[in-house]
């Protein structure tokens, strides 16, 4: 699988005078689990909202699944959305909620809703408004799976949810994005959002970073780590080191961390030491510097490969 | 990442027909059986009064009011019921706001509040088709109930129409007999629909809804209707009894003088005639008679007119009402499908 599941060209969307989204250029690849991070007001909602088709653009254009229109009959048709907070009916029991999602979609695997769900616990007559929000959640991912979409896009799924509800959710969704469950053909590609990277480091294998509806970094989770390195040395230097990009400089009293863009190989300045980083001191450090960017850093790694268009 | 691909291809679409409507079948019962439930109990429960009162009222008819213009028709059906039947034909006025506001309202609002559009319009059969399949069998389903219910009203009216008591072009009746019951009970609904859209909250949307076909069912009744076909003029201060008279004035020489009510006949009375002795009767519309000094006004060279609907105008009328409410509906209902369609979010 070679398409982009979502791509982006100058995107931009305006409510009244203000842009939730502004010049968004990026393309999410197929046959991954995406991580969407960025702070809250950095655009996350409105372009996962594009995508899904909910919204339209004020400026540039977005397609998914390999050039289909956002919100057309044939991306609706791949695409499961669970949208923030995970809506689901109310008054309508499990049971209902997943016949609704039948009678409403082209296909649909009735069998495998009703075994996840009872997997999960989930009285079938129970009501959706009287489900846990961790349950509730799980419903709408349920349906959302059910639909055998091609892309999922969560959107803050579990924002709402305790420690052990988000821990559970995730799993699932891991299982369903590595095509584990029963009778699943192969992998979805999903792309989850959240402001919290933490929620998603374990599932995730490609990171895109959000600021402000400019894309900071994106790549593959291992590419963008093993670009990264962590130099710590003599505060009184930390200026004086250009070798290599530096995101973000952190100086204390006599030490300085400097979260730059270098390879396991690089040099190392005489007195510093390199350390590998982590995904959550990589993502806070940009984020907490919205001007640096590392694009296409990631994709030097890899010769960029034309997508291929679904016919 | 990988390098952005071709735009997005308007020729995808074509190779995947849309779901069939009738999908929406299920959704559209399972969501609003509850509402459509109630509209059923609701006039349900009146449909019974309805007919035990209109029972009554039929067999008074039939036992005493032939002649009508009998004593015992008037003390045993007219006196005994007229009140009654007054009272219900105003209540019945606010029936069709009330089930269009309550059913229409909550379709799109409820859907905005709570924020399920979210899921609902990124299901595979797209919000089109989602909004179609459910506002046409919700709007097909109120008409028909509300047409259903006008069935009932016109029985119940009929003992007193048959004495001659309900002018059927009158506001108090007009709107709840013929098509025109229907008819406003889907331009409320329409009106509601796009409120919910619009105010994207169900509870605002059911208050601005019936706010709304408040004020348009007064400025028709009392303005509006009177125009559907020019009225009759007549010398006659009597017009026939099914008339509905719109209102009436004095000349003089040709030239207008003055109202058949308010000050300028009172002053005229009070110069002309002396003092107003006459009997002082409200007939019809509001229309002041004052007997003996119409004949002292007329010595005067005061004519008296009255502008009238005649009651052969009643199905026309009826036609005129629909007909408008129809297109109004149809568009309002129109304008709300093309707000779905392009709703940024």
């Amino acid at each position: 699988m070679n398409t982009n599941v979502i791509e982006a060209s100058g995107l931009g969307k305006r409510y009244g005078r203000t842009w939730a989204l502004r010049e968004c250029t990026l393309a999410v690849p197929a046959g991954h689990v995406t991580a969407l991070i960025g702070p809250n007001g950095a655009g996350k909602t409105t372009l996962l909202n594009l995508a899904a088709g909910l919204a339209s653009p004020s400026a540039g254009t977005v397609s998914v699944l390999g050039g289909r229109a956002a919100g057309s009959r044939a991306a609706l048709d791949g695409i499961a959305f669970v949208a923030q907070d995970t809506p689901v009916y109310k008054n309508l029991s499990a049971a209902d909620m997943v016949h609704l999602t039948a009678t409403l979609n082209r296909r649909f695997d009735q069998p495998y809703a009703r075994a996840r769900l009872a997997e999960l616990g989930i009285p079938l007559d129970r009501k959706a408004g009287k489900l846990s929000g961790g349950q509730r959640a799980q419903l709408a991912l349920t349906v959302a799976l059910a639909r055998r979409p091609e892309l999922l896009i969560l959107d803050e799924p579990v924002s709402m949810l305790d420690p052990i509800a988000r821990h559970d959710f995730m799993a699932n969704v891991m299982t369903a994005a590595a095509g584990k469950g029963e009778g699943e053909a192969g992998g979805v590609s999903v792309v989850l959002s959240s402001h919290v990277l933490a929620d998603l480091e374990r599932v995730a294998d490609y990171l895109i970073l959000l600021s402000r509806g400019q894309v900071q970094v994106a790549g593959q989770v291992d590419d963008v780590l093993a670009s990264h390195r962590m130099l710590t040395g003599p505060a009184a230097e930390a200026d004086t080191y250009t070798q290599r990009p530096v995101v973000r400089a952190r100086r204390g009293a006599a030490q300085a961390h400097l979260l730059v863009r270098a390879r396991a190989g690089d040099p190392v300045p005489p007195g510093w030491e390199a350390h590998p980083v982590g995904l959550e001191e990589l993502a806070l450090a940009y984020l907490s510097e919205p001007g640096a960017a590392a694009l296409p850093g990631p994709a030097r790694s890899r010769p960029a490969e034309p997508s291929k268009v679904i016919r | 990442m990988t390098a952005p691909t071709i735009p997005a291809r308007p020729g995808e679409d074509a190779r995947l027909r849309p779901l069939p409507l009738r999908r929406m079948a299920w959704a559209t019962w399972r969501q609003h059986r509850a509402a459509l439930g109630a509209v059923a109990a609701c006039l349900g429960a009146v449909a019974v009064y309805l007919w035990l009162t209109g029972l009554q009222m039929h067999h008074a008819e039939a036992a005493y009011c032939h002649p009508a213009s009998s004593i015992a028709c008037s003390i045993n059906f007219t006196g005994k019921y007229g009140e009654t039947v007054i009272l219900v034909s105003i209540a019945l006025q606010a029936v069709p706001a009330l089930i269009g506001a309550f059913t229409g309202a909550p379709v799109l609002g409820r859907e905005l509040e709570t924020g399920t559009y979210r899921y609902a319009w990124t299901q595979g059969i797209g919000r089109l088709r989602w909004t179609v399949g459910k506002l046409v069998p919700l709007a097909v389903a109120v008409t028909a109930a509300a047409g259903a219910f006008t069935v009932l009203i016109s029985w119940y009216n009929q003992p007193f129409a048959a004495v001659g008591y309900a002018i059927p072009l009158s506001a108090r009746v007009f709107g709840l007999l013929g098509v025109a019951f229907a008819a406003w009970t889907l331009a409320a609904f329409a009106i509601g629909v796009l409120a919910g859209m619009v105010i994207r909250r169900a509870v605002p949307a059911i208050a601005v809804t019936l706010a709304v076909c408040a004020g348009l069912a007064l400025t028709t009744g009392l303005w509006l209707r009177g125009h559907y076909i020019t009225p009759l003029v007549t010398r006659n201060p009597n017009p026939p009894g099914s008339a509905w008279v719109i209102s009436g004035w004095y000349t003089k020489a040709g030239a207008f003088a003055f109202g058949d009510h308010g000050n300028g006949l009172v002053s005229a009375l009070a110069r002309l005639c002396g003092a107003v002795r006459g009997r002082v009767l409200h007939v019809g519309g509001g229309v002041l008679h004052v007997v003996n000094a119409a004949q002292c006004l007329a010595q005067h060279g005061y004519t008296q007119w009255t502008s009238y609907q005649p009651g052969s105008r009643f199905w026309p009328f009826q036609w005129i009402e629909g007909g408008w409410l129809l297109v109004l509906s149809i568009l309002l209902l129109a304008a709300t499908i093309w707000l779905v369609r392009r709703r940024a979010t």
